[in-house]
């Protein structure tokens, strides 16, 4: 075995460490130390000269082994690993140790201190012993990038990533993209009209070159690890033949089939076989396999849209023998973007919705207003009267322990859309009961202004129940919402014609087989959490996989866009750098000592062990590509035989030993 | 016990317990130098044999501290750490060592004070238990 020969390298980080820390007494202790053959204090180690000092004493000395005692390793253990590298050493043959955030920075008695660094410095000597030469390698990265989700969120990521010139797989679970952005009417505050903004860019991703697009999709199965995901995805049968359909709409409107349209929020009806929205992208039709007569009868009933169809897109070969296919994709970045659930404010039962017909959620009202809609934008009760007076509750399943103790954070701004709305549309007396007003964005608060000098009535307080049980003649045929008044400190009765819920953005119902099949954890309220909630916003403890808009957690449309670009851009930096570096910290095997137990592979959470026979015997291996290097698997394993490179029993004993000695 | 200044390690999970420790350092927020901290990567990464082997080197208590369940950077580790040491709870008292002196926190990487508190805690409670029955063995056959 070669000599060991360490340097060690105390930092005076000005006074920050030195005003406590006696670096020269340090700096001696050091040299005491078995196989160091140099210490040297200096002022700035980090700094040029500091590093040379190293560099040189790596080639003069023949140092095979450094430390340095300075700030934290997760401030400047890179910079040294860099600096041993640049000196001609392995960057794993180094140790760092911590004596200024652990030591100066939190002890004043000097004494203490510098006994303290130097048991760090010690434990760090003892350790660095036993590092090894490790390697990083590079692999190849697929440059194809599946997007989950054709909301605004996804269809913005896959533009940005297309127009690179790159291939884009984007998947959509609905028949047509758009996703809740398309069912909106107007967009807070501007009020622009949201299919204005919108279907240029349905338009764009439906006829992008780089943008292959996959509706009524779902991804099954996701294997492999970033650079060379292999995604399984069910292509849900239309029942019809894509590439003969027109998009004329003939079958949809002689289908005699109905039953509640998912995009006008069960306030209309839809067929049997139909295009979801006039806008929709493909603009083909489906068939909705259950309601429809002809599929259900095998073939013996209706079968009208068989005779319609002039393009010859819907046959009895369609309709019957079609199957659901799997799509195989190969790809090297993830983005999911599968947004979020609408909550349902039936559970809170004295709000009276699903029980009062014009109790509705804020998704309905947006059909209501919306020209293209149910009512052809007229704000009209259920019966077809028209609304004088309306209540919008805020905060319906937000902000509320019993439900979802988060803010959605667009409720308050929709809430004060709809009040606009209408004003202007019906002229109506508008009463808003609202916990506090949160109008952060750009020109929100200004919105906000504008509406208390429309004439809204502000009420602050939390709703306690609607009800149609009048107590005077005014409140007769009206519903009546109860609620506080917490600026008056009382009771208040409103009578109104209608009353809006601004119910909560909830995690899909969904969202944890998603996670699952991702590999993405979820927060407490549901949501996909983030790697970091500050400083790494879209990406996922999995490499390669992001996410983007409400899958993430509540936000507005600009928001959604802005984090939908950043995803992006994650996806778009690994396809310029066009290699991913494996981590070299991580699982090794000796095959010699392991028996095949599978411990290894039940414990990890990344999948990366596997059991396999080689020369006949059962042995783990390693798939180096997915090991993340947490340890866990070391710690189970009963023989010994599965490590973690630079965090080896070796080591870490060797530091704990060292620690105990003093 | 005057005088007794308790010797205590602690693992720290490098995302979130050692860069708490590293924020109670850069808020200049005091606390007792008994403390001697090593880096894992995960919580999950703590062997049991790391933890017994610092108890017979005599050290009087031992922090094992890494992210909240759900901020995990390896998805599952504290549940793993749970499991590791509830497991070594159990000989622990097989061999006689005060349940105090092994301490199982979840530090986040914003929450510097919670580290500063907890090894101030821990300095008073091993200052009451006194030095670790190990640490009086060890001297003997040393």
């Amino acid at each position: 075995m070669e000599e060991i020969r360490t340097g060690v390298y105390i930092c005076h980080c000005g006074l920050n460490i030195a005003g406590v820390v006696n670096v020269e007494e340090l700096t001696e202790y050091a040299e005491s130390l078995p196989n160091v053959v140099v210490s040297r204090e200096y002022r700035y180690m980090c700094s040029d000269p500091g590093q040379d000092l190293i560099k040189k004493d790596i080639k003069e000395l023949g140092l095979n082994r450094v430390v340095v005692a300075s700030c934290s390793p997760r401030m400047h253990e890179p910079t040294f690993r860099k600096t041993v590298e640049d000196g001609g050493l392995n960057p794993y043959l180094y140790e760092h140790a911590n004596i200024r955030e652990h030591c100066s920075w939190v002890h004043d008695d000097k004494e203490l201190a510098t006994k303290k660094s130097k048991d760090l410095v010690r434990a760090a000597v003892k350790r660095v012993f036993h590092h090894e030469s490790l390697v990083t390698r590079e692999i190849p990265l697929n440059p194809n990038v599946l997007v989950i989700g054709g909301g605004i969120a996804g269809m913005q990521a896959a533009l940005d990533i297309a127009d690179g010139h790159n291939k884009v797989y984007l998947v959509e679970r609905d028949p047509s993209i758009g996703g809740h952005m398309a069912q909106l009417d107007r967009t807070f505050p501007t009020l622009d009209c949201s299919e204005c903004i919108l279907t240029p860019k349905m338009g764009d991703v439906g006829h992008h070159p780089f943008i292959e697009l996959l509706t009524y999709s779902e991804v099954e199965e996701v294997s492999g690890s970033i650079g060379d995901f292999k995604v399984k995805v069910r292509k849900k049968a239309r029942h019809i033949d894509e590439s003969k359909c027109i998009g004329c709409n003939l079958c949809e409107e002689k289908c005699p089939w109905k039953t509640d349209s998912e995009f006008e929020a069960g306030m209309a009806k839809r067929k049997a076989v139909y295009i979801p929205f006039a806008q929709a992208i493909p603009n083909i039709a489906v068939v909705d396999a259950d309601l429809c007569a002809y599929i259900q009868s095998d073939g013996k009933k209706c079968g009208a849209c068989i005779k319609l169809c002039d393009a010859g897109a819907i046959t009895p070969e369609t309709l019957l023998k079609q199957t659901d296919e799997i799509v195989e994709l190969e790809v090297g970045t993830i983005i999911v973007a599968t947004g979020y659930d609408q909550f349902d404010p039936s559970v809170i039962p004295q709000y009276g919705y699903k029980k009062y017909d014009n109790v509705l959620t804020g998704l309905e009202f947006e059909r209501i207003t919306c020209a293209a809609g149910p009512t052809e934008g007229k704000i009209v009760t259920k019966d077809g009267r028209p609304v004088e007076s309306i209540g919008i509750v805020h905060c319906v399943g937000s902000r509320d322990e019993n439900y979802h103790e988060y803010c959605s954070r667009v409720c308050c701004m929709y809430g004060l859309k709809y009040a606009h709305l209408s004003k202007e549309m019906a002229n109506a007396d508008v009463y808003e009961f609202y916990i506090d007003m949160r109008c952060f964005g750009e020109g929100y608060e200004e919105f906000y202004k504008r509406l208390s000098e429309e004439g809204v009535n502000f009420v602050r307080g939390k709703v306690a129940r609607i009800t149609d049980e009048a107590q005077t003649d005014e409140e007769q045929g009206k519903l009546i919402v109860v609620s506080e008044d917490t600026l008056l400190g009382k009771m208040i009765r409103v009578p109104v014609d209608m009353v809006i819920l601004c119910s909560a953005l909830e995690a899909r119902s969904d969202a944890e087989n998603v996670g699952k099949v991702f590999n993405i954890n979820r927060r407490a309220d549901g949501f996909f959490l983030e790697r970091h909630v500050k400083l790494d916003p879209v990406a996922t403890p999995t490499d390669g996989v992001y996410i983007a808009g409400c899958c993430e957690a509540p936000r507005d449309i600009p928001d959604t866009v802005a984090q939908a670009e950043a995803a992006a851009g994650k996806a778009l930096s690994l396809i310029s750098k066009g290699t991913v570096t494996l981590e070299a910290a991580i699982s090794t095997v000796d095959e010699a000592i392991c028996h095949g137990c599978g411990r290894c592979e039940e414990i990890c959470a990344f999948s990366a062990p596997n059991v396999v026979t080689k020369n006949g015997t059962l042995v783990s291996s390693v798939n180096e590509a997915l090991c993340k290097g947490c340890g866990s698997c070391a710690v189970v394993c009963p023989t010994g035989a599965i490590a973690i490179k630079h965090f080896t029993q070796d080591e870490i004993l060797a530091q704990v030993s060292a620690l105990t000695e003093a | 016990m005057a005088g007794f200044e308790p010797q205590i390690i602690a693992f720290c999970c490098n995302w979130c317990t050692y860069a708490a420790a590293d924020l109670a350092g850069t808020s200049r927020m005091h606390y007792p130098p008994n403390v001697r901290i090593v880096r894992v990567m995960c919580s999950g990464m703590v062997d049991p044999i790391y933890v017994l082997k610092a108890f017979e080197g005599g050290v009087d208590g031992i922090l094992v501290a890494g992210c909240h369940l759900t901020d995990c950077h390896y998805i599952d580790g504290p549940v793993k750490c749970d499991e590791t040491v509830n497991k070594l709870r159990e000989v622990l008292h097989v061999l006689g060592l005060e349940d105090k002196r092994l301490r199982r926190e979840m530090v986040a990487a914003s929450e510097g004070v919670l580290f500063a508190q907890v090894i101030n805690e821990m300095v008073e409670d091993l200052k009451k238990l006194g030095p670790s029955p190990f640490k009086a063995k060890t001297e003997a056959l040393a």
